[in-house]
């Protein structure tokens, strides 16, 4: 535990295991619970938490599991975190020696590779034999997580390197963290790319990941500002300011169709994005990735996605790197580009009022629907949050993106993106997590959640009311698993054997859930399902006042399926 | 990422059609609509949806029937094709009679909530 003191970890997210007890019995005596033992109810909820912490805190936290049974919980949100490029410090426990295992069980949850299971898709891992190769390794394990591209790693804890006493007169160290300095890229392939930027006539970036931390999105302004050119972003974090004249994503086919230069940042799927682009080969582009992506890959599972033809690439952290290019790309601006830019900037600001006015009127259709449509659920909630200091930490595609289109997202902690590998039972711990982080900063979090998504594991709940983590919860009550609704139905059309039996397995109804009822049996105070679009606005002014008040609140909506 | 244009274009090139042109039972057509299941994709009030899918909005003001009828049939994009062994071209009419029933939202403008 000294050494995960000097680490620096705030919190242990953790449901409790025989196999790293001595580890528990460490913080909460020896450590007096500093790190703050954070009592989760499955392992998959103990990583999702740590996924989204890591999100708003930039560092992970200690999270703690069984080696066998406990991982393997675990697996599939380390796997979403993996694709999403985030920080995770896990540590299992497990018995090694074949002489000190406890009976049937302790047979069952040992094994001879830990972390074989889940070593393709996290980053490093290593099972210390002794005391100070255990702390050699964990500070390197958090050092290697923490360097761009961020990821999962795992360390396994020995049950006996656990529980034994120090032997007496044995000379252990800590040795000292020093982070690794996130890769720049090289200075000749940067003033490469500031000059065929100035020199472009529309180029456009699309970015990813490329706000890791607040100063992506401050660094992503700044070039944009500099080149005047237009900015379509994934959604995969915070990375622009929704209401930038110079942000293109509502109108992102247009955008990209008028594109001669594309700088992919940090991305994810480059190619489906920029596709419909490159297959006009009538008109020139030349297309330039800068990515971290591009310096650690593994073989296995494909989150690396289809490969991007590119003219120039950059094997490099996005935000490390733009600090010199912004700066090349000014050196290179003349008076008479500045001008040309200028005209640009105007245009694609007339341009992206104009895209803001259709999503206005879209955001119209509907309006007074029940079940409510999720447009005017977002608009509403916007109204009670704007005032705010909020952190909204959901992924907002099966809420067709509303809030990112109505709401005024500027700063780093407005959005924390998606689940990375679309894994379902993502959405609540990982809105748990950030609400940790946040809860620090008095913030209020705000978390729209899909209601399949949270009976994946719904005690998380019982975490936030245990932990008086304070957060708004709005229930997506679309009852069903929408996406796999719309899939099933697919099918059946296009085998043309009618669909009146589709809802079998997709559907969340027949009884319908009460998540009022149910949030209340964990512990966090609760009203709904509401119907009726004007019953909206008083739950949710309700709800923020709880969460203000410091802790957790859900709302059941009945919702549109998208 | 997200097609919106190409959304949008559908329905800014749809023409103004009456019930009384259209013809078809739209109380039968509204509970076509929701067995269906073309509100999963579309909205109960045929409002679209802007994202996975992005499905364009259908009301009010939809296509004219012929036109709704051959999209059905042999849709472009994401819209599995519906044959008329699973929904009849009459079934259709009820449906656009139902699309053409719902009445236009208001105004932009007059909503407080949606104001830039």
């Amino acid at each position: 535990m000294d050494v995960f003191k000097s680490i620096g970890f705030d919190y242990v997210f953790a449901n409790p295991g025989g196999s790293f007890g001595g580890l528990h019995e460490s913080v909460i005596n020896y450590c007096g619970n500093n790190p703050e033992f954070i009592t989760c109810m499955h392992e998959e909820s103990s990583i999702a938490m740590a996924h989204g912490y890591a999100k708003i805190e930039g560092k992970p936290v200690l999270t703690m599991a069984h080696g066998t049974v406990g991982l393997q919980h675990a697996s599939m949100a380390l796997y979403n975190a993996w694709c999403d490029r985030v920080p995770i410090y896990m540590v299992i426990g497990n018995s090694l020696d074949a002489a000190h295992r406890g009976g049937e069980v302790g047979w069952d949850h040992s094994v001879q590779d830990a972390a074989a299971m889940v070593r393709d898709f996290t980053k490093w891992d290593d099972t210390p034999v002794s005391l100070q190769h255990f702390a050699e390794s964990a500070v390197r394990a958090y050092k290697i997580a923490m360097t761009p591209p961020t990821l999962p790693v795992v360390l396994i804890a020995d049950t006996q390197l656990q529980d034994e006493q120090i032997p007496a007169g044995e000379r252990l160290s800590i040795p000292k963290l020093s982070l690794t300095t996130p890769p720049s890229g090289d200075t000749g392939a940067i003033a490469d790319v500031a000059k065929m930027l100035v020199a472009a006539e529309n180029p456009v970036i699309v970015t990813g990941r490329s706000g890791r931390t607040p100063a992506g999105v401050k660094l992503l302004v700044e070039l944009a500002e500099t080149l005047q050119c237009g900015v379509c972003d994934q959604h995969l974090r915070m990375n622009f300011p929704t209401r930038h004249p110079l942000y293109q994503e509502w109108r992102n086919r247009a955008a990209l169709a008028d594109a001669d230069l594309i700088l992919g940042l940090e991305t994810a799927d480059f190619y489906g994005t920029i596709r419909p682009r490159v297959a006009n080969t009538a008109k020139p582009l030349k297309v330039i990735t800068i990515t971290s992506g591009d310096l650690y890959i593994k073989s296995n599972y494909q989150d690396f996605q289809r490969y991007t033809a590119s003219d120039l690439s950059i094997g490099a952290d996005a935000e490390a790197t733009l600090p010199a290019l912004i700066e090349a790309c000014k050196k290179l601006i003349t008076g008479d580009r500045k001008r040309v830019f200028e005209e640009r900037g105007k245009k694609l600001g007339e341009a992206s009022a104009q895209a803001m006015d259709r999503l206005r009127l879209q955001a119209s259709y509907g309006w007074d629907a029940s079940p409510i449509s999720t447009a005017r659920a977002s608009a509403v909630l916007w109204a009670q949050i704007k005032n705010e200091d909020w952190s909204y930490v959901s992924d907002a595609l099966f809420f067709s993106f509303w809030p990112l289109k109505l709401w005024d997202m500027k700063e780093h902690h407005h959005y924390i993106g998606n689940k990375g590998g679309a894994g379902i039972g993502y959405g609540s711990p990982a809105a748990v997590g950030a609400a940790v982080a946040n809860r620090r900063r008095g913030r209020l979090t705000i978390n729209i959640q899909s209601d399949g998504d949270f009976m994946y594991a719904p005690g998380v709940l019982w975490t936030a009311a245990h932990h008086k983590i304070p957060m708004l919860t709005i229930m997506h009550n679309n009852r069903a698993y929408h996406q796999e609704v719309m899939g099933i139905q697919s099918m059946a059309n296009h085998r043309s054997r009618g669909i009146d039996q589709i809802g079998i397995g997709t559907k969340i109804e027949d009884p319908f859930i009460d998540y009022a009822s149910l949030a209340k049996s964990l512990g966090v105070r609760s009203e709904g399902p509401i119907k009726d679009p004007k019953d909206l606005a008083p739950a949710f002014k309700r709800g923020i006042e709880v969460a203000k008040s410091g802790e957790p609140y859900l709302i059941d909506v009945w919702t549109q399926g998208r | 990422m997200r097609n919106l244009g190409l959304a949008m274009a559908v329905f800014t090139l749809t023409p103004m059609l009456t019930l009384a042109q259209n013809g078809g039972d739209a109380e039968n057509g509204k509970r076509l609509y929701l067995r269906n299941g073309c509100y999963e994709c579309h909205g109960t009030v045929g409002q679209g949806a802007g994202a996975n899918p992005v499905a364009p909005k259908l009301a009010p003001q939809p296509i004219p029937l012929a036109q709704l009828i051959a999209y059905v049939r042999k849709p472009a994009g994401g819209m599995p094709p519906y044959t008329s062994k699973v929904i009849s071209d009459a079934q259709l009419s009820d449906i656009r009679a139902y699309l053409a029933s719902i009445p236009e939202p208001p105004p932009v403008k007059d909503i407080p909530l949606l104001k830039p």
